[in-house]
């Protein structure tokens, strides 16, 4: 304080940028870490020797890897798509019906998933499926099982995220359509839906996302022969360091970077879009 | 209109039935099976009923036996002990590298602010499992980090600090799964404490100039207090989580660093004790409770407070 305002501001202001420049970095260095290793010619880790493909050659041909990834895809779809379905009526639920019975429960078995750990729900799923197993015969563990999982976390994903664009939203447009002699699924379907396409997106892009990384879960629930890609990785990570989880992973980051920038960019586009038809429907 | 009225109720109906039949099946059952089979006695392949009927009587034995152990065996305490200073840990650690982090992000030019929380969001979006497993390598002989932390020698005073067990080895200790820890879950730190803090009336840091308060005081009574809820969630978002932990311990912890996650899989995988299992999770969520009561106290003052 006492060497003047203008150097103390410029001290602030590079202390203010060190600290984000640093903290980004931290954030950062492992992905890129992840990506110059799986160039690396040599097979001992962290020990450089040239640019080479070898390890993205090796896993066209490791059927452990393509299997695993197959059956998360798959996996990751089904939850996707589940969860935006039952994260909508959820968010709907919670949104529009202020009162009915059980609310309070219902909020807070909406949101613990969230928030328990993922070892406690794997465990209680896993013995619910089978005393229901014991019971009935069915269901074996496998893929379906392990989207059951999925899908109660996702569901708790993409309620919060639909829940939070309904709330912003105006109710006077969709009481005008009901005025207008609109019936309930018509409004839903001609006026709310349109208005909450953006979130269903990034609900659905958040839970596929999720599905494709989840460990905990899946090694409770899968099955024999249902080996999910993060278990192969983490199987094998367990072991020690291994360069074709590099290339796996380069290969993720790569998708997951160009959906973001993809999804990011659409966004931006129907955004500026909606502000422009605003402004023409202010003129009118 | 009593046609009208007829769809609206059976449209409703389902409406919340459906997520709300769905979350009884999956979520509360589940939880009702474990806290039963937490009292339960282990038979030869699964538990045993509580309600066994004997000479045409029905008798309902609770065993809390499990429980008792959990507070007796070392094994179990000291896993829950270090559970939660590993997490208390990770929650202070993220509170102190993510509130300046998240304050000069609310503080940064108006249109870079998108960037910089597109940035933060980046990583979070990358599978969190290759993240952790990154670490391996970097902590290990050679990584960039490892070169690094030996080359300044902070590994004699994270030695001093009895974080490792011997200068020069970084992987597989407290250091390394509470670093990991903190790297994962800082995101969940920044995101909510940069929400309140974005939101702030800088007005009120003017005012509290104007009457004499130093930029550090003015700090300390009216940004700090302004900014409790983004702090209350920050933290419980990350410590929560850490006690349960399972992936991070398995990678990047060592034989020292048992946490109670690994000693659920344990009981379960290895052991078979399904009961045992059971108890260390009723006990694990018992132990949340109280900071996820609240966590969605503050949550609903929050949403109350936007409207």
């Amino acid at each position: 304080m006492s060497s003047g305002p203008a150097l103390s501001t410029r001290f602030n202001t590079w202390f203010a940028r060190g600290w984000l420049v640093a903290g980004y970095a931290f954030l950062f260095l492992p992905i890129v870490a992840l990506v110059v290793y799986s160039f690396n010619a040599s097979s001992i880790p962290n020990v450089w020797r040239g640019f080479s493909f070898k390890w993205y050659q090796a896993l066209a041909s490791d059927t452990e890897i393509l299997n695993g990834l197959w059956l998360s895809v798959k996996i990751a779809l089904l939850t996707a798509c589940g969860s935006v379905v039952l994260g909508t009526l959820a968010a709907f639920s919670l949104v529009k019906y202020k009162r009915f019975t059980g609310r309070t429960l219902f909020s807070g078995m909406v949101s613990a998933p969230l928030v328990m750990p993922e070892v406690v729900v794997g465990l209680s799923l896993l013995l619910m499926l089978v005393s229901v197993q014991r019971a009935l015969g069915f269901p074996e563990r496998g893929l379906m099982t392990i989207w059951f999982g999925h899908l109660l976390l996702g569901m708790a994903y993409a309620t919060v995220v639909v829940q939070a664009r309904l709330n912003d939203l105006n109710p006077q447009l969709e009481e005008a359509a009901m005025d207008l002699g609109a019936k309930p699924h018509q409004v839903f379907y001609l006026v709310t839906l349109p208005m909450i396409t953006q979130s269903l997106l990034s609900a659905w892009l958040l839970t596929f996302t999720l599905s494709l990384d989840d460990v905990v879960l899946s090694n409770f629930l899968s099955g024999p022969g249902a080996t999910t890609l993060p278990l192969v990785i983490f199987s094998r990570a367990r072991l020690g360091l291994n360069p074709t989880v590099n290339a796996v992973a380069t290969i993720i980051v790569a998708i997951v970077a160009i959906g973001v920038l993809v999804a990011s960019y659409l966004i931006a586009r129907a955004e500026r879009q909606r502000a422009l038809d605003m402004a023409a429907a202010n003129r009118a | 209109m009593l046609q009208r009225l007829r769809s609206l109720v059976t449209g409703r109906t389902a409406v919340i039935g459906v997520p709300y039949l769905w979350l009884l099946a999956f979520f509360l059952l589940p939880f009702l099976i474990v806290a039963n089979i937490s009292v339960s006695e282990m038979g030869a392949v699964y538990p045993n009923n509580l309600v066994s009927i004997k000479d045409g009587v029905a008798a309902l034995t609770f065993k809390f036996g499990h429980f008792a152990l959990i507070g007796q065996d070392p094994v179990y305490f000291n896993a829950f002990t270090r559970s939660l200073v590993y997490a208390a840990a990770t929650t202070v650690l993220c509170l102190t590298i993510g509130y300046p982090f998240a304050y000069f992000m609310a503080r940064a030019k108006p249109q870079n602010q998108a960037s910089l929380l597109m940035l933060v969001m980046l990583p979070f979006w990358t599978s969190f499992l290759l993240r952790v497993y990154a670490w391996k390598g970097l902590l290990s002989p050679d990584g960039w980090a490892y070169d690094l932390l030996i080359g300044v020698g902070a590994d004699r005073a994270l030695a001093a600090l009895g974080l490792i067990a011997v200068p020069g080895k970084l992987m597989n200790t407290p250091f390394s799964l509470v670093l990991g820890m903190v790297y994962t879950y800082l995101p969940f730190m920044i995101l909510p404490l940069y929400g309140t803090l974005s939101k702030m009336d800088l007005r009120l840091l003017e005012a509290a100039q104007d009457l004499g308060a130093s930029a550090w005081v003015a700090f300390w009574t009216v940004t700090v207090p302004l900014s409790k809820a983004g702090i209350i969630a920050g933290s419980m978002l990350v410590f929560i989580p850490c006690v349960g932990e399972y992936v991070i311990p398995e990678l990047l912890g060592g034989p020292e660093t048992l946490m109670i996650g690994r000693v659920i899989w344990d009981e379960f995988f290895a052991n078979n004790d399904w009961p045992m299992a059971s108890g260390v999770a009723v006990a694990m969520i018992l132990l949340i409770i109280v900071p996820l009561a609240l966590f969605n106290k503050y949550q609903a003052e929050a949403q109350e407070a936007r409207k």
